[in-house]
């Protein structure tokens, strides 16, 4: 009984709350659908929190933890609805709307979309710099236009899809949810999760410490593609009808400033600023109608340059150093500890920072000079 | 297998119609410090370059204990034995002390671990993560660095940041460590240290050390064999006393 205890309290929970909150939130809301108290309208706004979370956390790998940029994620998730709906239809004639069928098509949504992420980034992440942008950029688009102009899979009109229940189908997505956090994240903490941010790190480092460079890209990029095809399959089921419009270039962005929002590098923040923004937008869906529907996008661009100027701005630093969250669970943890140094081992695998700063991104030019650099020693005096 | 751990011959390079390197012959024995001197511009960090595969040589080749190493991708060439640093510390910054070393450590055979038994944290996988922060653990001991494992890289101060360079290099299991400029902005005290760890890490890693260096102190006291740059050719060649004693290469260094 004590071995057992003592074993409890070895256990990193901090490794672990992230899936624990997920079930727990879960389990609520099937007991709430159980007895029939949770609205329709709750239940698709929970199914689309957890599409975003899978798009944020799988997108959080190729942008945060390798340092290169995809500008077309929600391509891949178009080729998983498409491509997931389409053999959806078939199997739910088969065998009934089932679990099964979901999972069939999930599995080779995913894998079809893993296919087309290695075709652009066989070639993209051979090369140094941007290149992975432009190609995910373009590869978005003509995806898009592609499947639109496709007679076998709808054309302008969109594929009509089996919708799986209502009441129940939040589960499957919240367990998926589950496991994607789950590949992802024990991938991080893998020897090749240290590859990957060794690379993002510092590449020439990385190829001269015998790290397959081109290789780990590949693999990274290609899981990053799967789960967003699984992302895309799983919206597929939500909706009736899927329409090649909705994966436009303005939904990649959408995911991107979710992983922003939620701190490069950062899995757990993602999953919260994918809740939080999802919210938003359902929200001001209802408030901003007609003419004003416009205005919605931006709400974006206001949260991303805030982020921006409150990561940056150097007068906000006491702030952000006073009240870091992360900083401030460290301290209630462990007050007497210098907090320069990492507690364990094997903690602060979410401490990584990205190398892709966003006001690069933007163009902004906020910091004069550059306050932060750590590859230069620091020459003589304070 | 051939007496020397790295030959290299005719080895050369030219950018466009600019001869950056030519007619480098190399040949270190196994257990040797050997320095590679020659004023700025000389070509020494271009011939790092060739032997790690950042450049394709275009004369010439080189081969590594009797197999030529030409034309392999620079991973493929450390997986050879061939480690290095940089002449500008080149760390994974965010990551932590031991981590470093812990990449250095994954493509060698006994840490063997898939991708998916990494995804899905098999037995295999945890059984690994140990062996390697052991092993790791170690290492850090032999260049002081244990008790800062667990601080954040560009945290450390600069000495610290190029042993733990070495550090990382060494846990590749290399043959040849090549150390482009160890010794550049440490103090008398840092660098007096510095030659007594190269010369234990040769012994207790058994490898060979190809270093670059212009700390004329550092390099009569370590090395055993010189080759001098200037540019781009080969000046002078040999025991490390007649090579400084030579005139040309008292001319080229001093000038006039």
């Amino acid at each position: 009984m004590a071995s057992i205890f003592d074993r409890m309290k070895k256990v990193r929970w901090d490794h672990y709350i992230d899936y624990i909150l997920i079930a727990v939130f879960a389990l609520v809301l099937t007991v709430l659908s159980m007895t029939g108290n949770l609205k329709n309208s709750s239940a698709i706004i929970v199914e689309k929190i957890a599409i975003s979370m899978i798009l944020a956390v799988s997108l959080s790998l190729v942008v945060g933890f390798l340092g290169e940029l995809s500008l077309g994620h929600a391509g891949f998730m178009c080729v998983g609805a498409y491509i997931g709906g389409k053999l959806s239809i078939a199997l739910v004639a088969a065998m009934g709307n089932t679990v099964f069928a979901v999972i069939i098509s999930m599995l080779v949504g995913g894998l079809c979309a893993a296919a087309c992420g290695f075709l652009v980034g066989l070639p993209a992440l051979r090369l140094k710099g941007d290149y992975l942008a432009i190609v995910t950029l373009a590869f978005g688009e003509i995806v898009k236009v592609i499947f639109q102009q496709s007679a076998t899979f709808g054309g302008n009109l969109g594929l009509g899809t089996p919708r799986y229940d209502k009441r129940s189908f939040f589960i499957i997505e919240l367990i998926t949810v589950i496991i994607t956090l789950a590949a992802v994240q024990n991938l991080i903490r893998s020897k090749h999760g240290r590859a990957i941010t060794a690379i993002r790190d510092n590449e020439i480092a990385a190829k001269a410490t015998g790290i397959n460079v081109t290789g780990y890209k590949l693999a990274a990029f290609m899981i990053s593609s799967f789960f967003a095809g699984v992302a895309g399959v799983l919206f597929s089921f939500s909706n009736s009808t899927i329409q090649a419009t909705k994966f436009g270039y303005n939904y990649s962005i959408e995911i991107l400033v979710i992983i922003v929002l939620g701190g490069m590098g950062s899995l757990r923040g993602s999953l919260i600023s994918a809740a939080l923004i999802t919210l938003l937008n359902e929200k001001l869906r209802t408030i901003l109608t007609g003419d004003l529907a416009v205005m919605k996008d931006l709400v974006y661009a206001v949260v991303l340059i805030a982020v921006v100027i409150y990561n940056n701005a150097p007068a906000l630093k006491s702030f952000r150093d006073k009240y870091n969250l992360r900083r401030v669970f460290d301290k209630i943890r462990n007050p007497k500890q210098d907090h320069a140094f990492v507690r364990d081992d094997d903690a602060a695998w979410d401490r990584v920072p990205t190398k892709i700063k966003m006001d690069e991104l933007l163009s902004v030019d906020i910091v004069p000079g550059n306050e932060f650099t750590p590859d230069k020693p620091s020459k003589g005096g304070q | 297998m051939s007496e020397y751990v790295l030959q290299t011959n005719n080895l050369g390079i030219s950018f466009g119609g600019l001869k950056a390197v030519q007619n480098v012959n190399l040949a270190i024995k196994e257990h040797q410090i050997y320095g590679l001197i020659g004023p700025n511009g000389a070509g020494k960090t271009t011939i790092f370059n060739l032997l790690t595969g950042v450049y394709m040589p275009t004369y010439g080749d080189f081969s590594l204990c009797g197999e030529s190493l030409v034309g392999l991708s620079q991973e493929k060439i450390n997986h050879h034995g061939i480690a290095r640093t940089f002449q500008n510390i080149r760390l994974f910054n965010n990551m932590t002390v031991v981590r470093n070393v812990m990449v250095g450590l994954a493509h060698q055979p006994e840490y063997k671990c898939d991708l998916l038994s990494s995804i899905l944290h098999l037995p295999r996988h945890r059984k690994t993560e140990y062996a390697m922060r052991e092993r790791a653990k170690e290492i850090l001991k032999i260049f002081d660095l244990y008790d800062e494992r667990n601080a954040i890289a560009c945290n450390l101060p600069y000495g610290k940041q190029r042993k733990l360079e070495i550090a990382r290099a060494l846990a590749t299991k290399p043959k040849l460590i090549l150390l482009d400029e160890p010794a550049a902005g440490m103090n008398p005290n840092e660098t007096a240290e510095l030659m007594d760890t190269i010369r234990f890490i040769r012994d207790s890693f058994n490898v060979t050390v190809l270093l670059i260096e212009h700390d004329m102190k550092f390099v009569s006291g370590l090395c055993d064999e010189l080759t001098v740059l200037n540019f781009g050719t080969v000046l002078a060649q040999g025991k490390t006393d007649e090579v400084l004693k030579n005139p040309e290469v008292i001319k080229a260094y001093i000038g006039g």
